[in-house]
């Protein structure tokens, strides 16, 4: 226990880029009175970059923002371009769409949930200590991830940034027969995902509770993954179009990202809201197909999950929900008659949101009557949960004073690691120490 | 089962970013090599993410990796060379899964038994990795010889079968 009045802790290990993710936390006496969170964002330098460019280039360009969610920003992408176009897509590759959407948050939440967050829960430092002890449950993860990297592969043509995808639909539609084995190796992995659910439920949560606005989208009648429209936990509902006037982003003098504000926010809480697998949950439970349904009863998940420890059960109900999806959609196909429909350029802008695994993911174009692109704007989900997670930084660091800055430095980590933060995910490269003796 | 497992291929995986600059080192090297390199080696291109690499190189009998490095103190374009056959020094997690590595694949690979018969990474060391497309001239220069140094790698267990 530390009996100095005052405390600095900073981490600046968050990211491969040091000083690009961040976390620092100060404490007066028995007091904490500042968190930050800096967290570098990519898709600031890609609006800029977009400027230019034809309207059919963002689902290619957007989809290099992040290796781990790629489809997420192309198909918020062709949703803005299609609105601007005036553009319908539907049927057979509005299904497609999905199919591949799932695919993403199946390998999404499995890395997730294996490599990342079920070690800090079991007490290994990591996935490879875990890996030394459960082995047979990490190859479970990897056969999860692979369920994913699958989908991703046939449908996009490759599981990272795929290339299949086109603003309309995709440059080539799968025939049934490719589907099949597709959807055998799904069923196989249905099961994996039940007694995922299973093993993170049986995990040991600090007792915690966010109390933020919540935000998702709302697609009624399915759990909303690749389209819908945005509702949040105090009642407000509007449509993409209508994002920038409920959603404001400002600067703050410690961090590069933007911070966002839910205007109008019923709940005194300075417009801090969040977006993500707890909002998904607890605004669209009664929306998860029969299993997840049933699997989210049986972890005792109940109609709203605020607890951001337990966000690893929503994952692992994700995952559940997203094979059931992928099946049904596959079990339901018939090709279409073209992969993709016609889109127009014409002076216009268009807006697009879909949920990506860490929360609604928001693009809007502006193009001009040749097809070029004027402006661009992406908001990702984790500028939008930043003033969320410093604020929940700051409540869980009141509460464990006692403890040493080593032990209150890694129990901040791993508070984080619950809202997995796309940090610095546009660059990858190695740190390389010299040693010279 | 992998394509380079079902196949017994070797594998080059050039790994990095090219909108960040001398990230985009190793993808380079990739496009380099292309239409240069026997049927029965798989070219690939990787975000670094530990189970996409362990799916790209279980079962090949070797893998090259192509990498950008940080180094303090740094002289950008200075080349390395390492055999790889086991993970560094025990780490602390990142926060995010965006944060896992190459050394976190290695570890996992080797409590899997999914190590490539041999693991070799050739590294360049970077002058900048802001954000924008293009290669620093220091790292550029280097391409023609880490491309030169990776089929000098694949072509050794020809020459010298073990």
């Amino acid at each position: 226990m530390t009996h100095r009045r005052d405390r600095t802790l900073f981490t600046s290990g968050l990211a491969r880029v040091e000083g690009e993710g961040a976390m620092y936390v100060r404490v007066d006496g028995s007091t904490v009175e500042e968190v930050r969170l800096d967290i570098y964002e990519p898709p600031r330098f890609f609006e800029a970059f977009l400027r230019g460019r034809s309207y059919t280039e963002p689902p290619d360009i957007t989809a290099r923002v992040c290796g781990i969610c790629p489809v997420a920003y192309q198909t918020s992408a062709c949703l803005a371009i299609e609105d601007a176009c005036g553009a319908r897509v539907d049927g057979a590759i509005a299904d497609l769409r999905r199919l591949l959407y799932c695919g993403e948050w199946i390998g999404s939440h499995a890395l997730h949930i294996y490599m990342l967050h079920a070690p800090d829960f079991l007490g290994f430092p990591g996935v490879v200590e875990m890996a030394a002890e459960h082995r047979e449950i990490v190859e479970r993860g990897l056969a999860l991830r692979g369920a994913g990297n699958a989908i991703m592969e046939l449908l996009g043509g490759r599981s990272i940034h795929p290339v299949n995808v086109r603003v309309g639909g995709f440059y080539r539609a799968p025939s049934p027969a490719e589907l099949a084995p597709l959807a055998q190796q799904l069923r196989s992995a249905l099961p994996l995902a039940v007694d995922t659910v299973r093993w993170v439920a049986g995990f040991d949560f600090p007792d915690f509770t966010c109390p933020h606005e919540l935000l998702a989208l709302a697609d009624p009648g399915r759990y909303p993954i690749e389209r819908g429209t945005l509702a949040t936990s105090g009642g407000l509902a509007f449509t993409a179009a209508e994002f920038e006037q409920h959603i404001t982003e400002e600067q703050v003098p410690h961090s590069t990202a933007l911070h966002a504000r839910l205007a109008g926010n019923g709940r005194g809480s300075d417009g801090r809201y969040l977006t993500g697998p707890l909002a998904r949950y607890t605004l669209n439970a009664g929306s998860l197909p029969p299993l997840a349904t049933q699997a989210a009863a049986e972890a005792g998940l109940g109609p709203d999950c605020r607890n951001p420890f337990r966000s690893i059960i929503v994952r692992a109900v994700e995952i559940v929900c997203a094979i059931e999806e992928a099946l049904r959609l596959i079990d339901g196909y018939h090709p279409p008659a073209k992969p993709a429909v016609a889109v127009t350029a014409r002076a216009a802008t268009g807006y697009g949101v879909s949920e990506a695994p860490r929360g609604v993911l928001y693009h809007r174009y502006e193009i001009d009557a040749d097809g070029i692109i004027r402006s661009a704007r992406i908001v990702p989900p984790t500028s939008q949960n930043q003033r969320a997670i410093e604020d929940d930084l700051l409540r869980f660091v009141q509460d464990r004073l006692d403890l040493d800055d080593s032990q209150l430095t890694s129990v901040c980590e791993q508070a984080i690691r619950n809202y997995d933060p796309c940090i610095s995910c546009a660059t990858h490269f190695l740190d390389l120490r010299v040693d010279r003796r | 089962m992998t394509a380079a497992e079902a196949e017994g291929r070797a594998v080059v995986i050039g790994v990095g970013n090219e909108f960040r600059r001398d990230d985009g080192a190793g993808l380079a090297v990739v496009a380099r090599l292309r239409g240069h390199l026997p049927d029965d080696v798989c070219l690939l291109v990787s975000d670094g993410e530990p189970t996409r690499l362990i799916e790209a190189w279980a079962g090949a009998p070797v893998a090259v990796i192509v990498d950008a490095v940080r180094a303090e103190p740094a002289v950008p374009g200075r080349l390395h060379r390492l055999v790889l056959h086991r993970a560094g020094a025990a780490v602390a997690p990142p926060a995010s899964s965006h944060g896992l590595g190459l050394d976190c694949a290695i570890g996992l690979a080797q409590a899997l038994d999914r190590m490539p018969g041999r693991l070799i990474l050739h590294a360049v060391e970077v002058a900048d990795v802001g954000q924008g497309t293009g290669l620093t001239p220091a790292v550029a220069a280097t391409i023609d010889t880490l491309a030169a140094a990776v089929l000098v790698d694949l072509d050794s267990p020809r020459r010298h079968p073990a």
